[in-house]
């Protein structure tokens, strides 16, 4: 697992991880098998999978209510497995615009979306968004008008939440896949609009 | 067993306990203290406070999407008037308001 | 954490390097998510992370206070000791200086 081009000392931590991982695997507690393949399921999960749920439901009125009575249900409806995750999907409105945090730690729909960014996961993030929204929303080029409620979901428990971001103008009778491209990962957390056709 | 009994019901206005014990707590300290809405029953979870020191957490018990209006849980809010928080709260931080 | 004074989000995004992407797995395996032996539940890992105290935030970046958490968490449940830990850490940290 090592690039013997770039040797470097580790870290305390590195060590720790390389350490912790050999002990487990040496108790047979995990494969190094195991954790590669793990490594390589996380990687393979990333927005584009929320943004074809997305597409579906802006092309599709009853995959959409299905979606927000049930969102892994409807993942898994699309071929996206996403174990252990409960999603919930919020829509977005003309009068209401989500956003979605995890003050406590960085509860995130990884399973469906795939790591979170490093913003997300930040401090300055969790502590403002929940208490100054449209301020952090305009730090992102977000501006939403003061006509429209923002609702902010703090992921305390075990839900994750997504955002449904609202159908942009101008894409009337496009396909899913078109529609998917439109769709950003920062649509999904809500700190940002679907990219304009 | 018989199901925990869900106390309040969606369009209830209750309070969060202003409380802090110590232990792990999944009740944001910037909700303690506030009054919303039930929004909706979430579920019956097992305890994070318990699962947390290594227990069961059971039986699991209700688990509520509580909405509060910003400007009543921040002094100096100045967004929207309508802007809310929704925070998912265990029945028993949770008392009528 | 929330409403808390803070500056303005960096939006910084690492390219995660490998041994934070096996510290991840090694969190969603220990803790059962693809069904495997659940040897551990996030609710401990974040007890462990909180007990980490404020300052782990300047300290430490997210990954270094997961395996951190994940470690204490296998030494809590006695999956680990410490002196296997200190026994391991000993090994490896000669492997890689030789």
């Amino acid at each position: 697992m090592s690039d013997l081009g770039k040797y470097a000392p580790l870290t305390y931590f590195q060590l720790m991880e390389v350490s912790l991982r050999e002990l487990l695997v040496e108790k047979g507690v995990l494969s190094e098998r195991q954790i590669a393949d793990t490594v390589d399921d996380m990687r393979a999960r990333g927005p584009e999978r929320g943004a074809r749920v997305v597409a579906r439901a802006w092309s599709d009125a009853a995959y959409k209510r299905r979606l927000l009575a049930d969102g892994s249900a409807a993942c898994e409806e699309l071929g996206l497995d996403v174990p252990a995750l409960r999603l919930v999907v919020v829509e977005n409105t003309p009068a209401v615009h989500n956003v979605i945090v995890c003050t406590l730690c960085s509860c995130y729909p990884r399973m469906l979306l795939g790591l979170p960014p490093d913003w997300y996961k930040s401090r300055n993030y969790r502590s403002r968004v929940v208490r100054e929204p449209r301020v952090v929303l305009a730090e992102f080029g977000t501006v939403i008008p003061a006509a429209v409620a923002i609702r902010v979901h703090d992921s305390t428990a075990d839900m994750r939440y997504m955002v449904l971001p609202m159908r942009p103008a101008g894409t009337e009778g496009w396909e899913e896949e078109r529609l998917a491209a439109l769709v950003t990962r920062d649509s999904m957390i809500g700190v940002a609009l679907p990219t304009a056709p | 067993m018989a199901l925990a009994e869900a106390l309040f019901q969606p369009g209830e206005r209750v309070r969060v306990m202003k409380i802090d014990p110590l232990g792990h707590v999944r009740t944001p300290y910037y909700i303690r203290g506030a009054s919303g809405v039930i929004e909706r029953l979430c579920g019956r979870f097992a305890n994070p406070e318990e699962l947390a020191q290594m227990r069961d957490g059971l039986p699991p018990r209700p688990l509520y999407r509580v909405r509060f209006l910003q400007r009543e849980v921040w002094p100096d809010y100045r967004g929207g008037r309508d802007d809310t928080v929704d925070v998912e709260i265990f029945q028993h931080w949770l008392e009528s308001a | 954490m929330g409403g808390l004074p803070a500056g303005s989000v960096e939006r910084t995004e690492h390219d995660y390097a490998d041994w934070e992407r096996r510290v991840d797995a090694l969190m969603v395996l220990l803790s059962g998510v693809f069904g495997g032996r659940k040897l551990m539940t996030v609710d401990e890992l974040r007890k462990n992370i909180e007990a980490l105290g404020p300052e782990a935030y300047d300290a430490m970046s997210y990954y270094e206070r997961w395996v951190t958490a994940i470690t204490q968490t296998m030494l809590q449940r006695g999956v680990i000791t410490t002196e296997e830990l200190a026994r391991k850490m000993r090994e490896v940290g000669e492997r890689g200086a030789g």
